[in-house]
């Protein structure tokens, strides 16, 4: 028989190799995970996968039946150059498209505006106008990809751009597949890339919940980031409770609009982080598919199986990548890419090993969807569901997990709800706290980074790095202003116009985006009209 | 407000919204004694000179994580001369590959530049020793 107090008093008398074991979120773990703390019960807090309350996975086969989708974020300088990458990563074997967008069009300016000087192409695609897009896309033909566009606050012009180019090709919107960011909540938390003030932030994204109810049915219309929480330094716990609470949120946000929860939930996605720590962040995974359905079906009387299902796309994380012997950021990554996978991801993207220096060259990118391709079909990862189920530890750390969220979405509601949260720095000070504590812990050597404190090479860098030619800003600059002469100014005004009146109104703003991006209105003079009528944000930033 | 104590603007200049690294920056100077202002975010260059003037600080900082270090770092170094306000000292950090650092410092436009991994401490250690001998010029 096994003897808990004499384990423990043989383990007490031996040393420990360092006075502290803390995930890399900084919490305590056991030497010993036992039935005693990481006992479950079956039925109502695991359940079968493609079961309530779906903690083993979304889907009843998952990866025997389909494996996740490898789709590599990839997007730089004009949409030419953009689509010639887009078609030799599909050429390679990936299985969706990802694309990234330059600052200027992340922050809703054309690239020929002051603001958007030195940044054009840089760190991803310049998207301009319709013209733009229908480049982007050329030859690829849109009834047979999925694309998840990387877009915030001019989510809505993005995604009226890419169902006009579809349907330029002939394809329906009723056949789209993709996602859109939108996820505005966290870029007043996190990663700061806003435009409008929360109020009609949040109106804009159910306007989007109800035309894509009506005419885009198969599309993902919030795609809710703990990434950039993580990124901007949270905890493992952070990510998971700011992320879903900013899900119900939108949830809530869409049952005030009029919507029937189960009308638009089931088109909400997540996206997470994957840092280091393999059996914290699959312990995040499965709590955070617990916590979505729960709520879901207990607190919004979501009715539809798909309104209670938390699919995700993984990213695994920047923030953990070393400029220092880059090489080293393959290990990392393919460490990650397994914890997002053991965690039951449906979609993942690995980062390349130079992409702490620069955008990544196509041989990192070609390493990096190869490091999925190896976990996919050589390691035998993908053969069974949730093959650590039932582990004493994970079954502790999920659970663990869930009950930390559950204790923040009480904080939350104290502070009167997310958008109240925001306005007090809640979650930025939490963050900003977490991030410094990261930093303080790796510099006074509680916590071992190799090539950063420990392990170092003083030798060169030994790897090429991409460049973006200054030329392209030029280029795409003649570009948009070609445009401005050649389209019919008088049909992009009175667009324009009635775009106006209907922001002033509380009609559904898809419709009228949709037709000034098919009069070439561009980018700029969209947002320009829109922060007319809705204001712009300001952050009162806290360190 | 003590003389000795050295007075840094932590900017954040272009439109990228990555404050991580500029915020654990700030804060791990106001802890090392500085006098810390953060500019907060989607600084113009203009912006972020006249905040130095109108602050007095010794020196700024440019947290840049978008790729434009190339156009920022010249344009902000070109304001302070304008406005002869050069012995503010500039330095930055973020996603800059080596090339263009050491490019960026051979030709005058920063004094020193910290990529991704530095510790906070080697920033410190490098502010004091310049304001050292920088004071020491001057008074």
């Amino acid at each position: 028989m096994t003897d808990s107090a004499t384990w423990k008093e043989a383990y007490q008398k031996q040393k420990e190799r360092q006075a502290h074991f803390v995930t890399v979120s900084g919490v305590p773990i056991d030497p010993l995970y036992t039935p005693e703390n990481g006992a479950v019960n079956y039925e109502t807090d695991l359940g079968h996968p493609g079961q309530y309350p779906y903690t083993r996975g979304v889907r009843t086969n998952m990866y025997r039946g389909r494996l996740w989708t490898m789709r590599q974020f990839a997007g730089f300088a004009t949409a030419q150059e953009s689509n010639e990458r887009y078609k030799f990563l599909l050429n390679q074997g990936q299985t969706g498209l990802s694309v990234a967008f330059d600052m200027p069009t992340i922050m809703g300016y054309d690239s020929d505006h002051p603001r958007a000087f030195g940044e054009v192409g840089r760190v991803g695609v310049a998207i301009d106008s319709l013209q733009d897009m229908e480049t982007l896309f050329q030859d690829i033909a849109l009834d047979k990809v999925s694309t998840s566009m990387t877009i915030n606050a001019p989510a809505a012009i993005m995604w009226a751009m890419y169902i006009v180019t579809a349907d330029k090709q002939g394809v329906p919107s009723q056949q789209l597949t993709g996602t859109i960011q939108n996820d505005i909540l966290k870029e007043y938390i996190a990663q700061k890339s806003w435009i409008f003030p929360p109020q009609p932030s949040m109106r804009l994204i159910t306007d989007i919940f109800g035309f894509a109810r009506d005419h885009v049915p198969k599309w993902n219309t919030v795609s809710i980031s703990g990434y950039h929480i993580r990124e901007a330094g949270s905890t493992a716990l952070q990510e998971l409770a700011f992320t879903l609470a900013d899900g119900f949120a939108y949830v809530e946000a869409g049952i005030k609009a009029g919507l029937e929860v189960d009308d638009f939930a089931p088109r909400l996605s997540f996206f997470f982080n994957s840092h280091m720590d393999i059996f914290e962040e699959i312990a995040k995974y499965r709590a955070a598919r617990r916590i979505w359905a729960r709520r879901m079906k207990e607190k919004y009387g979501a009715k539809k199986e798909e309104s209670l299902l938390l699919r995700f796309h993984t990213q695994t994380a920047g923030c953990s990548l070393t400029a220092p012997q880059p090489e080293n950021n393959i290990v990392r990554t393919a460490y990650e890419a397994l914890a997002a996978v053991l965690g039951g991801t449906q979609s993942l993207h690995t980062n390349s090993m130079d992409e702490v220096l620069a955008l990544p060259t196509e041989k990192s990118v070609q390493i990096a969807l190869r490091t999925q391709q190896i976990l996919a079909y050589e390691t035998g990862v993908a053969n069974t569901i949730d093959p650590l189920a039932g582990s004493y530890f994970i079954e502790a750390l999920t659970t663990q997990m869930e009950e930390g969220a559950e204790a923040y979405f009480q904080r939350v509601e104290e502070l009167g709800g997310v958008l109240p949260a925001i306005e007090e720095n809640f979650f930025q000070q939490e963050i900003a706290d977490a991030a410094y504590r990261y930093q303080r812990e790796i510099e006074n050597k509680d916590r071992i980074i190799i090539g950063i404190n420990d392990f170092i090479n003083k030798e060169k860098l030994s790897i090429d790095l991409l460049k973006i030619d200054t030329e392209i800003e030029r280029s795409q600059i003649k570009r948009v202003q070609r445009l401005r002469q050649t389209r019919d100014n008088l049909q992009v005004q009175a667009t324009l116009d009635d775009l106006r009146t209907t922001a002033s109104s509380t009609d559904n703003l898809m419709p009228k985006i949709i037709a000034a991006v098919s009069a070439y209105a561009t980018e700029g003079e969209i947002i320009t009209v829109l922060k007319e009528v809705f204001g712009e944000y300001r952050e009162n930033a806290v360190f | 407000m003590s003389q000795t104590r050295i007075r840094v603007l932590v900017g954040k200049p272009g439109l990228d919204g990555h404050d991580r690294g500029a915020k654990v920056i700030a804060r791990a100077l106001r802890d090392a004694g500085m006098e810390v202002i953060y500019s907060g975010l989607h600084q113009t260059p203009e912006q972020i000179v006249e905040a130095a003037i109108q602050e007095d600080v010794d020196l700024i900082g440019l947290s840049i994580m978008s790729g434009a270090h190339l156009t920022i770092f010249p344009r902000v170094k070109e304001l302070l001369k304008q406005q002869q306000a050069e012995d503010i000292l500039l330095i930055g950090g973020g996603i800059i590959p080596e090339e263009d650092a050491e490019s960026l410092i051979r030709d005058g436009y920063a004094e020193a530049l910290f990529t991704p991994g530095t510790p906070t401490t080697e920033i410190v250690d490098w502010i004091n020793d310049r304001m050292k001998l920088n004071r020491s010029k001057y008074f």
